[in-house]
C-alpha cells in the first residue's frame, strides 16, 4: 500500500479545502441538496428485514439433504447440555428425583468444604502452598458472602465452555495453520466475531437454542474462542523450524507430527490462549445471563435492575474472586513444565486425585450427620448489602449538590454540545471527509473501505443512532486520554509506582464490565453522563498500559543523545520520548476505542439512545434483524476507526524510520 | 583410514528462494548467473553443488553464517525440495522418491542432531530416545530396552527419568546424538552440533564423538562453522561460500594446496604440524631396528614427543602393515613453512 506523507502543505492546503466546502455544504447546502441531511427513507436498504427473514429460514426451512439445519443446532445443543447438566448436579444442585409435585434430593451436591478442599489441592499441584491458599481463600469469600449456588452454576457453566472452547479453538487454529486458504476465511470472521459486540448475536443464538443455560454457552464458546484459535495458529508458526525437520527426520505420520510433536511443544504459548479462555468466558457470565445462565451474572443483573448495589456488588465481587483464583491457577498449570511420573502403585502414583476422592466421600458422610460440612451454614453468612445501601444513601445526601453540579456543568459544556455537532452533520459530508482520511492515510483502498462502512450505516437507517454512540465514545475516549496519558508518563520512568500500577490495572481488567456501571449509577443515577463515566473507568487502563509500554521502549541511547544535546526534561518529554512512542500509543488509543465501544453497549442497560440501546431492545424483543444490524453498525465503527488508526501508527512509524515504507 | 564406495552422491543440486524459483530456474537453462537470480528476487542458497560422501567417513561440511550449509544438509535428506540438481543414496535417487518412501528412508536408514537440540519437551530423557522407535510402532519394552543401551552408549546411563529442562546443554546434545542412533541409522546428519556449547564442553563432545564413531563407523555428513572442529574430526572437507563449494578435499589437501584465495584465506592460521599426517610424509622403506611407530592417522605434531625424546626418525604404520619412515629433517622442512 502506498502511503502519502506528501509536503505538509500539502496536506494543509487539501485539509483546509476539504474543511471549508463541508462547511459550505453544511450551511447553505440543505436547500440544494436535501439528500444528504437525512438520508431518504425510500433508498434503505432493508438489512434488517433480510437478516430476520433468513434467521427465520435458518430455523424453519435451511437444509442439507436430510440433515436440517436445526438438527444441528439440536445436536450442539445435545452435546453442552448434558455434560452442564452433570457439572450443574455435582457442583449445586445434586441428583433429585420428582415426588408428586415436588422434586426430593437422593444425592446432594459436592459438599462447599470439598470443593474448597479440591481446589486447594488442585492449587497445590500446581502451583504450591500459596496458591493453594490463596484458591481456598477466594473460594471461602464466595462462601461467606453466601453466594456459594450461584457461584457453583457459574463455575459450572464455566468447565463446560472452557473445555469445549479450547477444544474447538484448537481444531480450528490448526486446520487455519495447515491450510492458509482456510486461515484467509477465518481471519475477517474472528475480526467479525471479535469487534462486534456480543449482544448482537445473543438473539439469533436465543431463537436457535432458546432461552437457558445452553444458548448462553453457544454465547460464550463464540466470544471466547477466537483468541485459542489465533494463538493456536500463532504458537505453531512460531515453533522452530528444528522442531518441524525433526518431526520429519523421524518420520512422523501428520498426527504423529500434530499431537506428539508439534501441540505439546508449543504448550506454553497454547495455555496463553488457555489462560484467555477462561478469562473471556468469566467476562461473558453477566451477558450470558441475560439469555439464560443463571448463576452470578443472572444476580448482578437483577440486582442492577433493582439499583440494589449492595447485592450487586457481593456478587461482581465473587465473579472477580472465581476469576481470580481460575486465572492464577490456569497460569501456574502453564508454568509447572512436565514432571516425572510417580513410581508405586495406582494411589502412590496419584496423591492429589486420591486426597480428593478422600476428601469428597469423607465430606459426603460427615455431610449426612453435620448439615454445615455439606452447605455453608446461612446463619454465619455475612452481607454488606445494608452497608452499601446506607453509603449510598448518605454520599447522595450529602453530596446531592456538588454530584449534580459536576453532572450539569459537563453534560451542559461538554456533552449537549458534541452531541448536537455530531448529530447534525450532514451523513454525506461526514462519509466524505472519512473517505478523505482514508485517502491521506492509507491509499484509496482504505478510503472505499471507511467510506463504505459508513454509507453502509446511513444507508441501514442508524446514521443518528451511530452518531450519539460515536459522540459517547469520543468524549469518552478523549478524557481516557486526558487521564491516562499524564499518568502513564508519570508512572513509566519510576520502577516502584509502574509495579503498583501495573498491579491495580491487571486487576481491574479482570473485573467483570457491569461492576463499573454500578458505583457510578448509584451517584449519577442513568444517563449519558453516567455512561461516561462509566466507560473511562472501563478503558483508561488500555491508554496507561500503552503508554508505558511505548515509554519504555524508546531506545535509551536516543534518551542519552538528547540529554548530551542540553534539552530539558520537558523537552526530552516532548521532543524525544512522546513522539517516539506515539506509534504505541496510537495502537493504545485503537485499544481504548474498542474497549469504549464494547462497554457503551453495556451503558445501553442504563438508558443512553444510542445503537447499544437498539440491540439491547432487540434482544428483549428477540427481534435478530434489528439487533444484527445495529450489532453491525458498532463492529463497522470499531473497525473504521481501527484501521484508521493502524494507518495514521504505520505512516507515523514510517516517518520515525521505525518500519520501512 | 575407512573409506569405502560411495554412498551419498549429489550432483549439480541448487536451491533457489523465492517466488516461482524452479520456473525461473528452467528459463535461465543449466548455468545460471547468481546476478540475474538476485535481480529477479531470489536468492540461491546452494548453487551447482557436486559431492561425493564415502561409506563410513566423516565428511564436514563448512562455511561461515549464511553460506548454505543447511540449506544445502536439508537437500540431502530432502527436508526441503531442491530446485534442480541429483541426489543419489545408494543409487537410488531421492528426488524421485514418493513422499511415503522418502518417510521409510529417514526412519531407517537417516538420523540427524540439530543444534538446538530440539528436543521435546514434555518427554523425558528415555522418551525423547525411544520416540524414533515409537513412531515406527515399536512396542514399548523392546524400544525402551533400545533405547537404554543407546543412552549408556553416550554416557548418560542413570539421568533416563530426567526432563531435557534439567539437563545441562552439553547433556541434552548428548540426548539428541542418542535419539538420532536410536534407528541404528546408515547416514547419520549432524547440523553444527556443538555450536551452541561452551568450548569446553564442545571439545569433551567431540571426542566422545570420535569415539562414538570408532565404534560405529557410520557414514556421517558434519556441518559445522568452525574450522578448528573441521580439521579435528574431518576425514574430508568441502568449504562453502555463497552456496557453492569452493574446495573438497582431506584437511591436508586444503592446508597444503587450497584452490582459492578463499581457502588461503581460511587456512592460513592452521599450524600445520595439526593438520599434516605421518602419512604423507612417509618415505618408504624397510623398518629399522628397534624403532618407535605411530599410527599414519597420527598428525605430524603428535610425532613431536618422539622427536623430541631424541629419535632421528619414526616408524609409520597403518593397520599393522609397515608403510615407511618419517625423518626430523623432513619435519622441521614442513614447520618452517617450505612444503613437503
Ligand atoms: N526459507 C528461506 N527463504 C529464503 N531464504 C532462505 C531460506 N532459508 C535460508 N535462506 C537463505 O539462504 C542462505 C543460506 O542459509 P542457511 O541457513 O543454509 O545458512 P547456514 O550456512 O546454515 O548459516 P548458519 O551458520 O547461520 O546456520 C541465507 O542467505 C538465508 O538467508
Ligand atoms: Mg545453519
Amino acid at each position: 500500500m502506498t502511503v502519502r506523507t506528501g509536503k505538509p502543505f500539502g496536506g494543509w492546503l487539501i485539509w483546509t479545502l476539504a474543511l471549508a466546502i463541508a462547511a459550505a455544504v453544511w450551511l447553505w447546502g440543505e436547500a440544494l441538496v436535501p439528500f444528504a441531511f437525512d438520508y431518504p427513507k425510500g433508498w434503505r436498504i432493508p438489512a434488517a428485514r433480510w437478516i430476520g427473514s433468513f434467521v427465520n429460514w435458518l430455523v424453519k426451512d435451511a437444509a442439507v439433504g436430510p440433515v436440517a439445519f436445526s438438527d444441528l443446532t439440536r445436536f450442539v445443543a445435545a452435546v453442552i447440555d448434558k455434560p452442564y447438566q452433570l457439572a450443574l448436579a455435582l457442583l449445586a444442585d445434586g441428583w433429585q428425583v420428582a415426588e408428586g409435585g415436588a422434586a426430593r434430593q437422593v444425592v446432594p451436591p459436592l459438599a462447599w468444604l470439598a470443593v474448597i478442599g479440591i481446589v486447594a489441592l488442585a492449587g497445590l499441584w500446581a502451583g504450591g502452598p500459596g496458591l493453594a491458599a490463596l484458591m481456598a481463600a477466594a473460594f471461602a469469600f464466595v462462601a461467606v458472602f453466601g453466594q456459594w449456588h450461584s457461584a457453583m452454576v457459574t463455575l459450572a457453566s464455566i468447565l463446560v465452555a472452557v473445555p469445549v472452547g479450547v477444544a474447538g479453538g484448537l481444531m480450528l487454529g490448526v486446520l487455519s495453520w495447515r491450510h492458509p486458504w482456510f486461515e484467509s476465511l477465518l481471519r475477517p470472521l474472528l475480526d467479525l466475531m471479535q469487534t462486534m459486540p456480543v449482544f448482537a448475536y445473543l438473539v439469533p443464538i436465543l431463537i436457535l437454542f432458546g432461552f437457558g443455560p445452553t444458548a448462553a454457552v453457544v454465547a460464550t464458546l463464540i466470544y471466547a474462542m477466537p483468541p485459542m484459535t489465533r494463538v493456536t495458529t500463532l504458537s505453531l508458526q512460531r515453533l522452530p523450524g528444528e522442531t518441524h525437520d525433526l518431526a520429519r527426520m523421524v518420520g512422523c505420520t501428520p498426527r504423529q507430527t500434530l499431537w506428539r510433536v508439534l501441540v505439546p511443544s508449543a504448550r506454553e504459548p497454547l495455555m496463553v490462549g488457555v489462560n484467555q479462555v477462561i478469562m473471556l468466558s468469566l467476562n461473558m457470565v453477566i451477558i450470558a445471563s441475560m439469555i439464560g445462565a443463571g448463576g452470578l451474572g443472572f444476580d448482578v443483573l437483577t440486582a442492577l435492575r433493582r439499583l440494589d448495589f449492595g447485592a450487586g456488588l457481593e456478587a461482581g465481587l465473587a465473579i472477580v474472586a472465581l476469576a481470580i483464583a481460575l486465572d492464577r491457577l490456569s497460569q501456574a498449570v502453564a508454568r509447572r513444565g512436565y514432571r516425572a511420573p510417580l513410581p508405586g502403585g495406582i494411589v502412590a502414583r496419584h496423591p492429589y486425585l486420591t486426597a480428593a476422592l478422600a476428601l469428597i466421600l469423607l465430606c459426603f458422610v460427615l455431610g449426612l450427620a453435620l448439615p454445615a460440612v455439606q452447605g455453608y451454614p446461612e446463619a454465619a453468612q455475612l452481607s454488606t448489602s445494608a452497608f452499601w445501601a446506607a453509603a449510598v444513601e448518605w454520599i447522595n445526601v450529602t453530596f446531592f449538590d456538588t454530584l449534580e453540579a459536576v453532572k450539569n456543568t459537563i453534560l451542559l459544556w461538554i456533552l449537549v454540545p458534541v452531541k448536537r455537532f455530531l448529530v447534525g452533520m450532514p451523513w454525506a459530508v461526514a462519509v466524505a471527509l472519512l473517505g478523505l482520511a482514508g485517502w491521506r492515510l492509507g491509499g484509496w483502498r482504505l478510503a472505499v473501505l471507511v467510506a463504505g462502512l459508513s454509507f453502509l450505516i446511513a444507508a441501514t437507517g442508524q446514521w443518528e443512532k451511530a452518531m450519539i454512540t460515536v459522540y459517547l465514545c469520543g468524549i469518552s475516549t478523549l478524557i481516557a486520554l486526558a487521564i491516562g496519558i499524564p499518568l502513564g508518563i508519570a508512572v513509566a520512568g519510576r520502577e516502584r509506582a509502574w509495579m503498583v500500577t501495573r498491579t491495580v490495572i491487571d486487576t481491574l481488567q479482570t473485573l467483570p464490565s457491569f461492576v463499573y456501571l454500578m458505583p457510578v449509577v448509584m451517584l449519577f443515577r442513568v444517563g449519558d453522563f453516567t455512561a461516561m463515566i462509566a466507560v473511562v473507568a472501563y478503558a483508561v487502563v488500555a491508554v496507561i498500559r500503552y503508554t508505558v509500554l511505548g515509554l519504555q521502549g524508546v531506545d535509551p541511547r536516543l534518551i542519552e543523545a538528547g540529554r548530551a544535546m542540553g534539552c530539558t526534561d520537558w523537552q526530552l518529554l516532548t521532543r524525544i520520548r512522546l513522539r517516539l512512542a506515539l506509534p504505541e500509543i496510537l495502537l493504545g488509543l485503537n485499544q481504548t476505542i474498542m474497549f469504549a465501544l464494547s462497554m457503551l453497549v453495556i451503558t445501553a442497560l442504563v438508558g443512553t439512545r444510542d445503537l447499544g440501546q437498539d440491540v439491547y431492545i432487540a434482544l428483549t424483543k428477540a427481534n435478530p434483524g434489528n439487533g444484527l444490524v445495529a450489532g453491525l453498525a458498532i463492529a463497522f465503527i470499531a473497525i473504521i476507526a481501527d484501521r484508521l488508526l493502524a494507518a495514521a501508527a504505520r505512516a507515523q512509524r514510517q516517518r520515525l524510520g521505525l518500519e520501512a515504507a | 583410514m575407512t573409506t569405502g564406495e560411495d554412498t551419498l552422491i549429489c550432483r549439480n543440486v541448487w536451491k533457489v528462494f523465492g517466488s516461482r524459483a524452479a520456473d525461473h530456474m528452467a528459463a535461465l537453462g543449466p548455468e545460471p548467473d547468481p546476478a540475474r537470480l538476485a535481480e529477479l528476487g531470489l536468492v540461491s542458497a546452494v548453487r551447482a553443488v557436486d559431492l561425493t560422501v564415502r561409506r563410513g567417513e566423516i565428511f564436514v561440511i563448512m562455511g561461515l553464517s549464511g553460506s548454505g550449509k543447511s540449506t544445502l544438509v536439508r537437500c540431502l535428506s530432502r527436508l526441503i525440495e531442491p530446485t534442480a540438481g541429483e541426489i543419489l543414496f545408494n543409487g537410488q535417487n531421492l528426488l524421485a522418491a514418493s513422499e511415503a518412501e522418502m518417510t521409510q528412508i529417514r526412519r531407517h536408514k537417516m538420523g540427524m542432531v540439530f543444534q538446538h537440540f530440539a528436543l521435546l519437551p514434555h518427554m523425558t530423557v528415555l522418551d525423547n530416545v525411544a520416540f524414533p522407535l515409537e513412531v515406527q510402532g515399536i512396542a514399548r519394552p523392546a524400544r525402551e530396552a533400545r533405547a537404554r543401551e543407546i543412552i549408556a552408549l553416550v554416557g548418560l546411563a542413570g539421568r533416563e527419568g530426567a526432563f531435557p529442562r534439567q539437563l545441562s546443554g552439553g547433556q541434552q546434545q548428548r540426548v539428541g546424538i542418542a535419539r538420532s542412533l536410536a534407528v541404528k541409522p546408515e547416514l547419520w546428519f549432524l547440523d553444527e552440533p556443538f555450536s551452541a556449547l561452551d568450548p569446553l564442553i564442545r571439545r569433551e563432545l567431540q571426542d566422545e564423538f570420535i569415539r562414538l564413531q570408532s565404534r560405529l563407523k557410520k557414514t556421517i555428513v558434519f556441518i559445522t562453522h568452525d574450522f578448528d572442529e573441521a580439521i579435528r574430526l574431518a576425514d574430508r572437507i568441502a568449504i562453502m561460500k555463497d552456496g557453492g563449494v569452493e574446495q573438497c578435499g582431506t584437511p591436508e589437501e586444503l592446508v597444503m594446496n587450497p584452490a582459492t584465495d578463499y581457502v588461503r584465506e581460511f587456512t592460513r592460521a592452521v599450524p600445520k604440524a595439526k593438520v599434516v599426517r605421518l602419512s604423507s610424509l612417509v618415505e618408504p622403506g624397510p623398518r629399522p631396528e628397534g624403532i618407535d611407530c605411530l599410527p599414519a592417522r597420527a598428525t605430524v605434531a603428535d610425532a613431536g614427543p618422539a622427536f623430541l625424546g631424541g629419535a632421528g626418525r619414526v616408524g609409520v604404520e597403518h593397520e599393522g602393515n609397515f608403510l615407511g619412515t618419517v625423518g626430523r629433517d623432513a619435519v622441521v622442512r614442513l614447520l618452517l613453512g617450505g612444503g613437503m
